[in-house]
């Protein structure tokens, strides 16, 4: 309903701006007003690991291999992909024929070489994805081969996040070498951008707007719907102001729609609200590495070093009632790290928590803390759904164990740096696994943070016998025995209670019924699949 | 009176986390809770806190901040406009100057750029605890103009008198002819002003915690309250943003008629 009229308006307004009526095509401008709660942090694609910011990038650059809306494979950048019948080290990839970037320049075998390497490079937060590649060789103009440490058989699910960059582009603009984020670096491909993606880059203010327009000469026009021809991308932080964003037509798609607006949402003429289970589990981390942590009361001593305590926090974390009243039962409660959707999931760890805060206590108690000790919970407000509620109803559940929580609830840009350079003690983290395999969620969250792994590992648990099992997850060829490494690995996992699970989110999109799209479990709306009602 | 009272009256303490059931949340105003078949007078907010025992705390804190930044801008003020307006000068320069400068920004930019400055030097584990004072000193170091001004005013109307002028004869040290002599008599627009600084104080701390940059979530004022409930303003949960806000206007009201009273009670010619 809005959006017709606002086409309708938009129509009006250019009928009466152009006097000269002729220079106006039959095409009409479907233009898309997208808001999400947050923004990307970055616009360099190799510099971030993160939902939003990959989402943003998937409208402008592409990588070899997409996934469709639904979570299946999609050719993109390279149009087949096999391992090498002659060596079981190699992959080959057949890359499209005829495909430039926004500013002209075709797409070779030479800007995937510079790409993957690139993402290889030290300040790359997407190291982990690639670490079991040795090789990336251009045979010709349009055929890539890959050489990895052993076999790799899940090396193309690594790949889905991974953009194609222009050679020349980062030459010309100095941006070889990844933003270095964590160290408050911006460069020129922090805010400019050359894909090949159906959308280019028209204007962004980060935190206020980002404006994109159709590439008008994409490969994939005629293949794919292409019903939006503009998109316009605001983040609007606060839960209310976006919902009344929505409903009076100032924007037509929301992300996240806050779980106490979706009855009102759905019940509005004009509005859908489409929802489905996502590929995301929230939980929270701890500081045990440290031999003192710096934001608690307890001096010369890590509380958070002994299992029990982390076991006692555990066991305080009444995920039915966060459930029940902070998410009003869009969310599912978890036992475990990873979300159903991933190999190495299974229902018996992710049920296996119950809340006890008697027995919480007596292993405080054994753990030498019956009287407590007081810790600064670093939270997230504009990431995850409801993400300062949980952290508030967290403060409430810890407290009756004896933990003083102070609550420090701050908008991502400021949160994930905490994590990434080890400076909190105490923490709220979110992972979704687009590779839909454990071996993600192990390269990044539990194995010893170094300069190819544990990048996200802001935990400080360091374990070689897990960090080995984990390296020779990438070049397993059995698929049992690699199962069976990875069931041990949770069976670690769980045993020392690195993190403390909370939930698996659940994704309400709310959008005008004139937008045609069903939701996507990783939470990536790609635009060019879009239609139009 | 209730906020004074507010640890005997309220049903709970909703600053105790621990006390806290979160299956209480969203609790309306005399109905039960759908799962603990709890009752709350004015319902619950989204954490499970009774949203009257919330209020009365949450007013003991307003009022406090009210409270003490008034008394600390009020002192800060009648010193600077004492001083400006009997010695003058150079002095009396440079202080109108400041002040001069400071009206020139809004106050509630002020107290900001001293609260954003006080989070990044004090250390994590304290932030809780000195978010208060931090509060208290922000909105009094943005409040103090408005009374250095009148002060100066009434200073220079005074010195002029024959009683200040006689006390200067007998040489009286100046310092004791400001605070005997001139002081007592500028109070009385001071008195004036204070209650109204009062309900400025309490609404610029509201508007500090709205925004979230004040009292930190886990002990709310009303401001703080006001901003969880505009939150939940239209899935229908409208206790959590009604009941803080008419609080909050309530206050500010009664301090406003109390300031006229005593305007009228102290002014000798409307008496």
């Amino acid at each position: 309903m809005q959006l017709t009229h606002s086409k309708k308006t938009l129509r009006t307004m250019l009928m009466t701006a152009a006097v000269s009526a002729v220079a106006i095509s039959s095409v009409s401008a479907e233009t898309l007003r997208w808001a999400r709660a947050g923004d990307s942090l970055t616009l360099d694609p190799h510099a971030q690991n993160e939902g939003p910011t990959h989402t943003l990038a998937h409208q402008i650059y592409e990588p070899l291999i997409i996934r469709d809306m639904s979570g299946q494979f999609q050719a993109a950048l390279a149009t087949d992909w096999a391992p090498s019948p002659d060596d079981p080290n190699v992959w080959v990839f057949n890359l499209r024929e005829g495909v430039t970037y926004h500013d002209g320049a075709a797409f070779t075998a030479e800007d995937v070489v510079f790409s993957i390497g690139r993402a290889q490079s030290e300040n790359s937060n997407m190291k982990e994805l690639l670490n079991s590649i040795v090789e990336v060789r251009a045979v010709d103009d349009l055929t890539v081969e890959m050489v990895t440490d052993g076999p790799n058989p899940i090396l193309p699910s690594n790949l889905t996040n991974l953009f194609m960059m222009d050679s020349g582009w980062a030459e010309a603009n100095g941006v070889v070498e990844v933003q270095d984020v964590e160290g408050g670096e911006t460069t020129f491909a922090a805010t400019n951008a050359n894909g090949t993606g159906a959308y280019k880059l028209v204007s962004r203010e980060p935190d206020v707007r980002t404006v994109l327009t159709q590439n008008e000469n994409y490969w994939g026009i005629g293949q794919f719907p292409l019903a939006i021809t503009e998109i316009i991308y605001t983040p609007i932080q606060n839960a209310a102001t976006r919902v009344a964003a929505l409903l009076s037509g100032e924007v037509d798609f929301i992300q996240d729609v806050p779980v106490q607006d979706l009855d009102r949402v759905a019940n509005t003429d004009g509005l859908v609200v489409k929802t489905a289970p996502q590929n995301r589990v929230i939980f929270f981390g701890m500081n045990m590495g440290a031999a003192d942590i710096a934001n608690d009361n307890v001096d010369g001593a890590n509380p958070l070093a002994d299992v029990r305590v982390r076991r006692a926090m555990n066991m305080a974390i009444n995920r039915e009632a966060i459930q029940q009243v902070v998410m009003r039962g869009q969310s599912q409660p978890a036992g475990m790290i990873a979300p159903p959707f991933v190999n190495g999931w299974t229902a018996e760890m992710d049920g296996s928590v119950s809340t006890d805060v008697e027995a919480a206590r007596v292993l405080m108690a054994e753990a030498g803390y019956s009287d407590g000790f007081s810790i600064q919970l670093d939270c997230p407000n504009d990431r995850y759904i409801n993400d300062e509620a949980i952290c508030q109803a967290a403060v409430g559940m810890m407290a009756q164990i004896g933990i003083t929580v102070n609550l420090d609830a701050k908008p991502k840009a400021q949160h994930f740096p905490l994590i990434t350079n080890g400076e909190t003690d105490f923490y709220m983290l979110g992972w979704g696994v687009p590779t839909y395999d454990s071996e993600y969620i192990f390269n990044f969250l539990t194995h010893t943070r170094g300069d190819d792994r544990g990048s996200w590992n802001g935990t400080g648990y360091s374990n070689p016998e897990m960090d080995t099992m984990i390296q020779s997850l990438a070049s397993e060829t059995d698929l049992n025995a690699r199962n069976a490494t990875i069931q041990a690995i949770w069976d670690d996992v769980q045993e020392q209670q690195l993190y403390l699970p909370i939930h698996h989110q659940v994704l309400n999109w709310g959008m005008s019924d004139a937008v045609g799209i069903d939701v996507s479990p990783e939470d990536d709306p790609k635009f060019k699949f879009f239609t139009m009602n | 009176m209730g906020a004074i009272f507010a640890p005997f009256l309220a049903p709970h303490d909703p600053f105790n986390p621990a006390t806290l059931n979160l299956m209480n949340g969203f609790t309306g105003p005399m109905t039960p809770n759908q799962f603990t078949q709890d009752v709350f007078v004015l319902g619950t907010d989204d954490q499970g806190r009774d949203v009257l025992s919330t209020i009365l705390f949450g007013m003991r804190i307003s009022l406090f901040v009210g409270f003490s930044a008034v008394f600390l801008a009020m002192i800060l003020g009648v010193i600077l406009g004492l001083l400006a307006g009997y010695i003058g000068g150079w002095l009396d320069s440079v202080i109108m100057r400041v002040a001069d400068v400071q009206l020139t920004f809004p106050s509630i930019l002020v107290a900001m750029l001293i609260f954003g400055i006080a989070k990044g030097v004090t250390p994590a584990e304290f932030r809780d605890q000195v978010a208060i004072w931090v509060l208290i000193l922000a909105i009094g170091l943005s409040d103090w103009v408005q009374f250095a001004r009148v002060v100066r005013g009434a200073t220079l109307v005074e010195r002029q008198k024959e009683y200040v002028q006689a006390a200067q004869l007998i040489g009286r040290a100046n310092i004791a002819v400001m605070l005997k002599h001139i002081l007592p008599n500028v109070l009385n627009p001071v008195l004036v002003i204070a209650t109204i600084s009062l309900a400025l104080a309490i609404i610029a701390e509201a508007t500090l915690s709205f925004l979230g940059v004040g009292a930190p979530p886990t002990k709310p004022s009303l401001g703080t309250l006001i901003r969880i409930g505009q939150e939940y303003m239209f899935s229908g949960e409208w206790w959590i943003l009604f009941f803080p806000a008419i609080t909050l206007l309530a206050l500010a009201l009664s301090i406003n008629l109390l300031g006229d009273w005593l305007r009228d009670a102290l002014n000798p010619r409307l008496r």
